[in-house]
C-alpha cells in the first residue's frame, strides 16, 4: 500500500517535472519564435533603410484600419505632465496658419513658446491672402459629405501621390478646425436662418467650403492670431518680430544621437544674430513658391527655413510637386514684382477661350482689336472643348496646361501673346450685371484697379502662376523630420497634398497641423525630454552655429559685384519657368541645372549688397534668402528629371497621353522621393518612401466624362 | 490707356528711430503707368543701388492689398490718392508726366520710425493682446452650427472684421487716434454671440491699452474711415464707445 | 476716474457738457424769439421772462450750472487738444491733403470753440453783467432798469453805426456757432454710442438741423434788429 503510494507520489512527481520541462521548453521556443520575429523585422529595417527605402513603421504610421489610425495614435501616445510642460521650451518658427496655431495651442498646453516672424506682426503671414475658402467634411448641406469623401476627393485630387493615413487624418480633423474658429469668432459667411453656408471648389461634388466674403485666409489667420495674441498676453508665448531664423542648432544629447535644440535667428532692426534654446524647434515657414520669382506668394515668402532644415539632414520630399494656379493677372512688364491671383470662384460663371483664327489673335497681341470684337463663332472655349464633363471647372493643373498649350500654339491674346480670356459676357446676359456684380464685384473692382480695363465690358485676361508647392520638407506621421527634435508643419512640410493640392484644402491643413496634431504628437517626442534642462546658449554648439551665420553674411557682404539681388533672382525665375515650368522635359530640366549652377556661380561672385551687415538691411535678407533659392531651384529640376512620369503638378511632357493628358507610372513612381542633403555641391541621395495602397483603388484621372 | 511718365519723388529718408529726418528728391524717367506704386519704388531702389547708395527702407508683403504691411503717406494721404486700396495696390496711372510725388511714413508718436519710410506698429499687437480675442482653448468646443447667428448680425461682424491692422487710421487721423482700429475688433467680437461674455471687459481693458500707449482721443472727425483701405465704419466706434461707457456703468 | 482717465471718459464729459449747452441755447434761443414778437406786438413776454429768471435762487443754481458746463468743456476740450497734438508726434506731415467725407469744422473744433468763447464774453458784458449780475449784485453799471431787458437788448443793437457793427459782430459769431454745433452735435451722439449704420447718416443730419435752428433762432432776432437799425437810420 505504502509502496504503491510512494510510487504514485513519484511518478505524479516526475510527470510534474516533465510537465515543467515540457512547458519551459514551449517558453523557450517561444521566446525564440519572437527573436526570430525581431530580428526579422530588425533585418527588414536595416535593409529598407541600406536600400535607402522608408517603411511605413520608420514614418510612424499606426497599425490598424484607416479611420481607426488616429485614435489608436491618441490612445496610446505619451503625454506630458502639466508641471513637466512648464519645464519645456518650445521654438516655433512662423505664424502662419500652422504656426500660430501651434504656437497658442502649446502655449494653451501649459508649454513654454518662442515664436518667430520675419513680418512686423504675427497677423501678416502670407496664409493672409487666401481668398476662397477652407474644406470641412461637415455635411451641413445634406449633399452627401463624409470624412471618407473629403479623405477620397483630396487623395484623388493629388494624383494618388499622398499618404493615405496622413490625408484621412487630415479630414477627420477638417471638422474640428470650423467649430474651432466659429468658436474664436470668425465670421463665416452665413445663411439668412443663421447657419454656416457652403460654396463649391473645384475637384469635388459637394459643397463643404466654409468661407468669409473674399478673405478666408485673413479671418482665419486672424482667429490664430487671436488666439497667439491671448497667450502672448498671458506670458506663455514670447514672441519675436522682425526676426529671421538663420540656421538651426543641434546639440547631441548622451548617446550622441543629434537634436534641433535651438535657433539662430538675425534681427532683422538691429542686424544683430541671436541664439535661442528650445527643447524642440517646429518650423511652420510656408512654400518655396518664390524661386520663381514671380508667384502669387508674398514678397517675403522663401525657402531658407526648409534648406536650413534640409541642410541638418532633413530630408526634402517632392520638391518638384508646385502648383500654377491658372486665374492669376499675367504679368504686364519686367519691372513687375508679383503676381496677383484672382480666386478660383470666378470659373463657376466665367467661360475661358481664346480665338479660333491665327490672324485675330496676331491683331489681338498687337492691340488691334479687342476679345469683344470677336464673333462667338471665332471663338475656342477650349477647356469646355477638351473636357465636356468638367468644363470650366476642371482641376487647376488641367487648366493650367491647358492654357498654356494654347499660348504655344500662338493663341496667346494679350501683347505678350501669354493670356487667355475669362469671359462673364454670358454670364452677365443669363444672370443679369447686378448679380455677377453682387457675386465678383470685389474681384472685378480689384482687377480694374491693376489692369485698368473694365471686366463687365472687355473678358477678363489671366494666365497661370506659380501659386503653392505641394512638395516641401519629409516629415513622419508625428509631423517629425527625419531629424530628431525638429518638427515641419504647414506648407512647409511635404504635406497631405500628393502632386496636386486641391482649393481650399491649404487652410485645412494648416490648422489641422498646428490645432489638432503637432499639440498631440510633438508630447510624444517631448515626454521622453522632460529630464533635459534648459541649455544655455553659450555653449559651443551655439558659438559654432552663429559663426557660421556670421561667416555666411560676412562672405556675402564682401562680394561687391555689380549686379542687385533682384536681377539675379528674376534671372532664376525665368530659367525656372522656361525649363521647370508647366511643361518639363529630361533636357530642359538638365538644361535648368546647368543654367542654375551658372547662375549661383554668378551669384556668389557677383551680388552687389549695399550698407552694412549689423543693422536693417532689406538687400542682405533678400541674399540670404535667394543663395537658398538657387538651391531649391536645383533640387526642383533633380526631382523633375528623377519622377519620369507625370502627376498633378508636375508635368513631363515625355509622359502623356495621345490626348496630351498626365501619364502617371505607379509601378515605378509611386513613392515619396526624398533627397538627402550630402554636403555643398554634392548630388543628394534619393530615399523612397513607397506608397502602397492600402486602402484605396488608384485610377486615372478623368475629367472628360 | 497707360504711357509711360518722368516723375520726381521726394521721399523721406531718416537713418534710424533717433536720427533727423529729412526729404530727398530722386527723378525717375520712363516709369510705366501699369506698374504698381511700390514697383515704382523698387526701380527706384535698383537705380539707388546701382549708383551704390543706400536703397529706401519700406514695409511691403504680399503686393495684393490684405497683409496691411505696406504703410506710405503719398501725397497727403495714407497709401495715396484713391480709395479703398493699399499702397501696394495703388498704380501709377494715378500720376501724371513730371508730377513731384511725396512719400512719407505712417506719423505717430505711438508708430515710431524705425527708418526711412518703416515704422514700428507693434502698438496695435499689444492693443490686440489686451482683449482681441474670445478667451477659449482649442477643443471643446460647440459645434460650429450650435448658435445660429442672424446673417445681418454675421455680415456686420464680417465688415469689422476686414481691417487688415495697417495704421493708416492713426496715421490719418489728426488725433493719432487707432479709435477705427480698436473699435473694429471689440465690435466684431461683440457682435458675435462668442464673443458677448467678454464684451465689457474687452472693451475696457483694449481702450485702456491703447490709451495707455500713446494715441489720442477721437474725435470723430472721420479721417480714419476716409482713408481706411477696407473701409471700415465710423459706427463701429459708436459701439464701442457704447459698450465701453455701459461697462463702465455696470462697475 | 474713468470720466478723466479714459479717452471715451472725457469725450464722453464733452458730449455731456456740449449737449446741455445746445439745450440752453435752444432754449435761450427761444426766449429770445420774444424781444422780436414784444417789439411787433408791444407785448412783455421778454421781461416777463427775464422776472422769472431774475435773482431767483433756482435762476442762480442753474446759471452756476451752465457756467461749470462751460468751463468744464473748455478745460477738457484744452486738455484734449494738447494730448492729441502730443499723440501725433513731432514729425508734422509735409503735404495734408484734404479727405472726402471730412467736414473743415470738425478739425478746427478748438479754433472754433474758442471764437465762440470770445463772444460769450462779450455778450456778458454786453447783456448778463447788466441784468441779472446787476440784479444780484446791486451794481448799476449801465443807465438801464436790469429788470428791463428788452431795452437793454434793443439799445444796443439799433444804436446807429454801433448797432450795425454790434450785429455784425454777432453775426460771424453765429457763423462759427453753427460750425462748431454742426460737427459738435452729432459727435456727441455719435461719442454716447447712439450710432448705428442705419442711425450714422441720420445724426449727421439731426446735428445739421439742430445746429441750424439754434443758430436760426438767435439770427431771426439779429436780423431783425438790424432791420430795424437800417430803417431808422435811413428815416
Amino acid at each position: 500500500m505504502t509502496n504503491t503510494e510512494e510510487l504514485l507520489a513519484a511518478a505524479k512527481e516526475v510527470a510534474g517535472k516533465v510537465k515543467d520541462t515540457v512547458q519551459a521548453v514551449k517558453g523557450a521556443v517561444q521566446d525564440v519564435k519572437e527573436t526570430v520575429l525581431e530580428v526579422k523585422e530588425a533585418v527588414q529595417q536595416e535593409t529598407a533603410k541600406q536600400a535607402n527605402i522608408i517603411t511605413p513603421k520608420m514614418a510612424k504610421i499606426p497599425e490598424g484600419a484607416l479611420e481607426k489610425k488616429w485614435t489608436n495614435y491618441k490612445d496610446h501616445q505619451k503625454l506630458v505632465n502639466p508641471a513637466n510642460k512648464r519645464r519645456l521650451d518650445v521654438i516655433v518658427v512662423g505664424t502662419g496658419l500652422a504656426g500660430a496655431s501651434a504656437a497658442a495651442t502649446l502655449a494653451e498646453l501649459g508649454f513654454n513658446v518662442l515664436n518667430f516672424c520675419i513680418q512686423d506682426s504675427p497677423r501678416r503671414a502670407h496664409s493672409i491672402a487666401a481668398q476662397g475658402g477652407i474644406n470641412a467634411a461637415k455635411n451641413y448641406q445634406n449633399d452627401g459629405d463624409s470624412v471618407y469623401r473629403l479623405y477620397y476627393d483630396t487623395i484623388k485630387g493629388g494624383d494618388y501621390r499622398a499618404r493615405e493615413a496622413n490625408v484621412y487624418r487630415l479630414a477627420e480633423v477638417s471638422n474640428n478646425i470650423i467649430d474651432q474658429c466659429v468658436a474664436q469668432g470668425v465670421p463665416f459667411a452665413r445663411e439668412y436662418g443663421g447657419l454656416l453656408d457652403n460654396r463649391s471648389f473645384g475637384g469635388a461634388q459637394v459643397s463643404r467650403t466654409f468661407y468669409a466674403k473674399g478673405q478666408t485666409g485673413q479671418q482665419l489667420l486672424l482667429g490664430a492670431y487671436s488666439a497667439l495674441s491671448r497667450q502672448i498676453g498671458k506670458g506663455k508665448v514670447k514672441m519675436y518680430n522682425r526676426h529671421e531664423m538663420l540656421d538651426i542648432v543641434m546639440i547631441k544629447d548622451e548617446n550622441g544621437e543629434e537634436r534641433a535644440r535651438g535657433i539662430i535667428a538675425r534681427n532683422l532692426v538691429t542686424g544683430r544674430i541671436e541664439r535661442f534654446f528650445g527643447h524642440a524647434v517646429v518650423v511652420a515657414s510656408g512654400g518655396y513658391g518664390n524661386t520663381f520669382f514671380l508667384s502669387t506668394n508674398a514678397m517675403a515668402s522663401n525657402g531658407s527655413a526648409a534648406m536650413q532644415m534640409y541642410r541638418h539632414g532633413a530630408y526634402f520630399a517632392n520638391p518638384c510637386y508646385a502648383q500654377i494656379h491658372p486665374t492669376c493677372i499675367p504679368k504686364h512688364g519686367d519691372f513687375q514684382s508679383k503676381l496677383t491671383l484672382m480666386s478660383e470662384s470666378l470659373r463657376n460663371d466665367g467661360r475661358i477661350w481664346v480665338p479660333k483664327k491665327l490672324e485675330d489673335a496676331k491683331k489681338l497681341q498687337r492691340g488691334e482689336i479687342k476679345g469683344r470684337d470677336i464673333p462667338e463663332e471665332d471663338r475656342d472655349y477650349y477647356l469646355e472643348r477638351r473636357y465636356p464633363a468638367f468644363g470650366n471647372l476642371v482641376p487647376r493643373d488641367v487648366a493650367s496646361r491647358a492654357a498654356k498649350e494654347r499660348c504655344d500654339a500662338g493663341y496667346g491674346v494679350n501683347n505678350t501673346g501669354l493670356a487667355v480670356f475669362l469671359d462673364f459676357s454670358e454670364a452677365i446676359q443669363r444672370l443679369g450685371k447686378d448679380v455677377v456684380a453682387q457675386k465678383y464685384g470685389n474681384l472685378f473692382q480689384m482687377y480694374e484697379k491693376i489692369v485698368d480695363e473694365n471686366p463687365y465690358e472687355n473678358p477678363m485676361m489671366i494666365f497661370p502662376a506659380i501659386h503653392y508647392t505641394m512638395g516641401g520638407i519629409w516629415v513622419d506621421y508625428e509631423l517629425q523630420t527625419s531629424v530628431k527634435g525638429l518638427f515641419c508643419i504647414g506648407e512647409a512640410n511635404f504635406s497631405d497634398h500628393g502632386a496636386n493640392r486641391l482649393g481650399a484644402s491649404a487652410l485645412m491643413q494648416g490648422l489641422a497641423d498646428g490645432y489638432f496634431v503637432l499639440p498631440y504628437t510633438i508630447q510624444n517626442y517631448l515626454a521622453d525630454q522632460i529630464g533635459v534642462a534648459r541649455m544655455s546658449t553659450d555653449r559651443p554648439e551655439f558659438e559654432a552655429a552663429e559663426k557660421a551665420v556670421q561667416d555666411k553674411i560676412d562672405r556675402l557682404m564682401k562680394i561687391q559685384g555689380k549686379r542687385s539681388v533682384d536681377s539675379i533672382h528674376k534671372e532664376l525665375g525665368l530659367i525656372m519657368w522656361d525649363f521647370v515650368g508647366m511643361g518639363r522635359t529630361a533636357e530642359s530640366l538638365k538644361k535648368a541645372v546647368e543654367k542654375i549652377n551658372a547662375l549661383k556661380k554668378e551669384f556668389w561672385s557677383n551680388v552687389y549688397i549695399p550698407g552694412k551687415a549689423d543693422s536693417l538691411n532689406n538687400e542682405l535678407e533678400k541674399a540670404l534668402r535667394l543663395a537658398d533659392f538657387l538651391e531649391i531651384g536645383k533640387l526642383m529640376a533633380i526631382d523633375a528629371l528623377n519622377r519620369e512620369e507625370s502627376c498633378g503638378g508636375h508635368f513631363r511632357e515625355e509622359y502623356q497621353t495621345e490626348e496630351g493628358e498626365a501619364l502617371r507610372q505607379d509601378d515605378k513612381f509611386s513613392y515619396v522621393a526624398c533627397w538627402k542633403y550630402m554636403g555643398e555641391d554634392k548630388d543628394p541621395v534619393l530615399i523612397k518612401e513607397p506608397l502602397d495602397y492600402e486602402f484605396t483603388e488608384r485610377k486615372t484621372r478623368n475629367y472628360k466624362n | 490707356m497707360d504711357s509711360y511718365i518722368d516723375i520726381k519723388v521726394r521721399v523721406w529718408r531718416q537713418a534710424g528711430p533717433k536720427a533727423q529726418g529729412h526729404f530727398e528728391t530722386y527723378e525717375l524717367k520712363h516709369v510705366f503707368q501699369g506698374a504698381s506704386f511700390l514697383e515704382m519704388i523698387d526701380i527706384l531702389n535698383e537705380q539707388l543701388i546701382s549708383e551704390h547708395k543706400d536703397p529706401i527702407a519700406f514695409d511691403h508683403d504680399c503686393r495684393e492689398g490684405i497683409c496691411g504691411m505696406c504703410s506710405m503717406y503719398v501725397n497727403g494721404h495714407p497709401h495715396g490718392p484713391d480709395s479703398a486700396i493699399t499702397t501696394c495696390q495703388l498704380h501709377m496711372r494715378k500720376f501724371h508726366d513730371g508730377e513731384t510725388i511725396t512719400v512719407e511714413p505712417w506719423r505717430s508718436r505711438a508708430f515710431p520710425v524705425i527708418k526711412d519710410l518703416m515704422v514700428d506698429r507693434q502698438a496695435y499687437d499689444k492693443i490686440m493682446q489686451a482683449g482681441g480675442f474670445v478667451s477659449v482653448n482649442t477643443g471643446g468646443v460647440p459645434d460650429a452650427n450650435a448658435i445660429p447667428i442672424p446673417k445681418p448680425i454675421a455680415d456686420e461682424a464680417m465688415d469689422a472684421a476686414s481691417c487688415i491692422g495697417c495704421g493708416a487710421c492713426a496715421a490719418a487721423c489728426k488725433n493719432g487716434s487707432a479709435m477705427l482700429f480698436v473699435a473694429a475688433k471689440v465690435s466684431q467680437l461683440n457682435l458675435l454671440p462668442q464673443g458677448k461674455a467678454e464684451k465689457h471687459q474687452r472693451a475696457k481693458a483694449m481702450l485702456q491699452k491703447m490709451d495707455e500707449l500713446g494715441f489720442g482721443n477721437c474725435t470723430n472727425t472721420g479721417a480714419c474711415a476716409a482713408e481706411c483701405p477696407k473701409q471700415v465704419s465710423l459706427t463701429h466706434i459708436a459701439r464701442l464707445n457704447r459698450d465701453f461707457i455701459g461697462a463702465k456703468f455696470c462697475d | 476716474m474713468w470720466l478723466k482717465d479714459s479717452s471715451i471718459g472725457r469725450k464722453l464729459v464733452m458730449s455731456i457738457t456740449g449737449t446741455f449747452l445746445v439745450l440752453f441755447l435752444l432754449f435761450h434761443g427761444t426766449m429770445n424769439l420774444c424781444l422780436v414778437i414784444d417789439d411787433i406786438f408791444g407785448t412783455t413776454a421778454y421781461n416777463w421772462i427775464c422776472s422769472m429768471l431774475g435773482a431767483n435762487w433756482y435762476a442762480i443754481i442753474g446759471t452756476l450750472i451752465i457756467a461749470l458746463a462751460v468751463v468744464v468743456h473748455f478745460a477738457y476740450a484744452i486738455v484734449l487738444t494738447i494730448q492729441n497734438r502730443r499723440a501725433r508726434g513731432n514729425d508734422r506731415y509735409a503735404v495734408e491733403a484734404r479727405q472726402e467725407g471730412v467736414d473743415w469744422a470738425s478739425k478746427n473744433m478748438l479754433a472754433l470753440g474758442i471764437i465762440v468763447l470770445g463772444f460769450i464774453v462779450l455778450h456778458l458784458y454786453n447783456f448778463w453783467f447788466k441784468m441779472q449780475f446787476a440784479e444780484l449784485t446791486g451794481i448799476h453799471t449801465s443807465m438801464f432798469d436790469p429788470h428791463d431787458g428788452s431795452t437793454i437788448v434793443k439799445a444796443l443793437f439799433t444804436d446807429g453805426w454801433c448797432g450795425i457793427v454790434y450785429c455784425l459782430l454777432y453775426i460771424v459769431w453765429l457763423c462759427a456757432l453753427w460750425f462748431h454745433l454742426s460737427h459738435g452735435v452729432w459727435s456727441a451722439l455719435q461719442t454716447m454710442g447712439l450710432s448705428n449704420t442705419k442711425w450714422l447718416a441720420r445724426i449727421k443730419v439731426i446735428g445739421t438741423v439742430v445746429a441750424t435752428l439754434t443758430v436760426g433762432l438767435f439770427m431771426v432776432v439779429i436780423l431783425y434788429f438790424l432791420g430795424v437799425n437800417i430803417g431808422q437810420m435811413c428815416a
